[in-house]
């Protein structure tokens, strides 16, 4: 191993350099004094003033945050729900269910998108062109069809991380809760959801940061009136070239970066604390 | 003894087309220590299951004192149950754990003089309450502790404190001892007669652990295949089994074919012997049980048979000797020792012949030609048991 030291910390080096040096030219240059792209001119907070004097990047943030929220709070609730009907399943049912649960994380965002933004339009026209005349109201592709396509990405996160916590549970919890008089549903919120809780937690904050990342599914599916914050991004850099992509680019940057140190703390800390519980149950000889 | 208090009427029930319980009559009396015992797959766990209400029979009816109680649900039923691997909230600590059942308890509030409203329980009754089961159990000052901080015993009794805190009429066990070791194993055995002498409900027991079965109950069932085999006590299992199958599951048996020339006369190997059984049609044929300890070993002049050891294990208390006796492999426990290839006599009292009757189950066992490949069997069943059983009775495939 020593003799190749050097030649290891090289490549970890050059392979960090690829991943990282655009951000930090991004972050850098975010705080550049000059409108150039190239060239330093000293340091300066003005494109993130001129961020939050932008009307159009506010409205966009909020209709990350809003969608975002949403999209995850839904997928939560939906995607907790379908993890306990899949453990509940037959092996070669839930095998199956989770093959197919892992499509869309696997699938092509673009895909995604056009299947999601066709599905849509399909929908829309047949509404639009029967119940929706007689009762004159017309539907279009809009913040409402984006949110259900955020929802449909984000909850296979969340059924991804309930999964394994439903697997360390005794499968006679929940009976037990029963056999000592508790009917299903306090049953399951005293004794089954303060278990999963951790695994819920996680998967709602990766869901969300799904959600606040994305940009090819949104561009697809939210029509030509909401636009979120990445979408602002693409049409900005389209529009003009301003230092302020720079600038949202890396308040965009440090949020994801943010929860998905969140999300890894408190997956070392349960592998910990299991590790712990385990160690404590070993018989000492 | 005393009164009916658990009917199980026809019950079927299957998995995957599996019949599981193949019409099962069953009824169990108030106070009394029952012991569901068999091998794994045998339905001891699905009947259990039937009574504590996670299971709903294909057909048959469950009475509970008089009252057809199929469709009662779990929480509704004045039933409790100890769990396999206890399922303790891990989230609660052990007086939490304790107090779940009381904390939805309602009584007839006393305030009310037509006794209709009902009230919760209060605070410092819950608390007395569950201070008095730890005791039981003793488990006091273990209330603040999280169960995943318990060894296995310990956790064993928070379970069946928390079960018998609610005062119900029968308290169903499954396997509760299987995740413990030996030595605790056999307190615990004690342990659990004592408490059920001392709270004085019915204790419905399922095991596959013979021993255990003989030790606590004061009734015991036997099954196989979804078939009840015999019922007694464990005297009446033990000396009087009813066919091979329960001669062979209870306690170790040599079972011979042999012909009742008449009542309390027995021929086996050619040559006839007395006995104490009767009842039987005249050379009908039957299937001979001598137990390995009403053997005793003669010289060779002496014998009623005569054969040559082959294999000699030393068991602490006595020697397990294996005898062959003309091709037909039998196991002596004795205190003398023999060494392997000495011609021994045998000889046997009337009363050390149990006579039964020939059986599905006759010919299946009671030959010890391949002793050591039986005990590996026997260890792999024991190790197979419990994940198997569960995964039956629940018929989902939740093995890994």
């Amino acid at each position: 191993m020593k003799k190749n030291n050097f030649g290891n910390r090289l490549f970890l080096g050059l392979i960090f350099l690829f991943l990282y040096a655009p951000i930090f030219v991004l972050i850098v240059f975010s705080f550049n004094a000059t409108k150039s792209r190239t060239i330093w001119g000293g340091f300066s907070l003005q494109w993130y003033v001129r961020l939050f004097q932008d009307s159009a990047i506010l409205s966009a943030l909020q209709t990350t945050l809003l969608v975002s929220v949403l999209a995850s709070l839904i997928a939560m609730v939906a995607g907790t729900a379908a993890a306990i009907g899949f453990a509940a399943m037959k092996r070669r049912s839930r095998h199956m269910l989770m093959s197919v649960n892992n499509i869309p994380l696997t699938n092509a965002d673009i895909v995604t998108g056009v299947s999601l933004s066709l599905l849509f339009m399909l929908a829309i026209n047949a509404f639009n062109s029967s119940l929706g005349s007689a009762m004159n109201i017309t539907l279009a592709k809009g913040f409402g069809t984006m949110l259900i396509a955020h929802v449909t990405f984000d909850i296979p996160y969340v059924i991804l991380s309930v999964m394994p916590r439903l697997r360390q549970l005794d499968p006679h919890i929940y009976e037990a809760a029963q056999d000592l008089g508790a009917r299903g549903f306090y049953a399951f919120r005293k004794v089954i959801l303060p278990d999963l809780m951790p695994g819920i937690i996680n998967g709602t904050i990766i869901a969300f940061t799904m959600s606040v990342d994305d940009f090819v599914i949104s561009y697809f599916t939210a029509g030509n009136k909401v636009s979120t914050l990445a979408m602002e991004v693409y049409s900005m850099a389209r529009r003009r070239i301003s230092p302020e992509i720079n600038a949202i680019s890396t308040l965009l940057f440090v949020a994801v970066l943010a929860m998905l140190i969140i999300v890894n703390l408190r997956q070392a800390r349960q592998d910990s604390a299991a590790r712990h519980q385990r160690a404590a149950l070993t018989p000492k000889r | 003894m005393s009164k009916e208090l658990i009917r199980l009427r026809d019950l079927c029930m299957a998995f995957d087309d599996e019949l599981v319980l193949d019409h099962l009559n069953l009824y169990i009396n108030d106070k009394e220590f029952l012991t569901l015992l068999g091998p794994s797959g045998c339905g001891k766990t699905t009947t259990l299951r039937i009574i504590g209400g996670f299971t709903t029979p294909m057909s048959g009816d469950v009475l509970f004192d008089g009252v057809r109680i199929n469709d009662v649900p779990p929480y509704q039923r004045q039933i409790n149950t100890v769990f396999q691997k206890y399922a303790l909230f891990p989230n609660m600590n052990v007086f939490e754990n304790v107090a779940f059942g009381l904390r939805m308890k309602r009584i007839p509030d006393p305030a009310d003089p037509s006794g209709k409203r009902t009230v919760k329980l209060a605070e410092a009754e819950i608390e007395k309450q569950v201070l008095e089961m730890l005791e039981i159990v003793s488990l006091k000052g273990f209330e603040h502790r999280k169960p995943d901080a318990l060894s296995g015993g310990q956790q064993q009794r928070v379970a069946i404190a928390r079960a018998l805190v609610n005062r119900p009429k029968v308290l169903l066990l499954d396997e509760p001892l299987g995740a413990l070791d030996l030595k605790l194993r056999k307190d615990m055995q004690i342990e659990l007669k004592k408490i059920q002498q001392q709270v004085g409900i019915t204790f419905v027991y399922v095991t596959h652990d013979q021993e255990e079965a003989l030790t606590m109950s004061d009734t015991i069932v036997v099954m196989d295949k979804g078939s009840i085999q015999q019922i007694g006590t464990p005297e009446d299992i033990y000396n009087e089994p009813k066919n091979a199958f329960v001669a062979d599951f209870i306690g170790e048996s040599n079972i011979i074919d042999g012909l009742m020339l008449q009542d309390k006369l027995v021929k086996i190997y050619g040559k006839t012997f007395p006995c104490v059984d009767g009842g039987f049609v005249l050379n009908e044929p039957v299937d001979v049980v001598i137990r390995p300890e009403d053997i005793d070993i003669v010289p060779v002049e002496q014998g009623q048979l005569v054969g040559t050891v082959t294999n000699v294990t030393f068991k602490g208390m006595q020697y397990d000797i294996i005898v062959d006796f003309r091709g037909f492999k039998w196991l002596i426990q004795t205190t003398d020792h023999s060494p392997v290839g000495a011609k021994i006599g045998v000889k046997i009292d009337p009363d050390g012949f149990h006579i039964m009757k020939k059986s599905e189950y006759s010919g299946k066992f009671g030959d010890y030609s391949s002793y050591s490949e039986e005990y590996d069997e026997l260890s792999d069943v024991e190790a197979l048991d419990e994940t198997e059983e569960v995964a039956a009775a629940e018929g989902s495939g939740n093995e890994e």
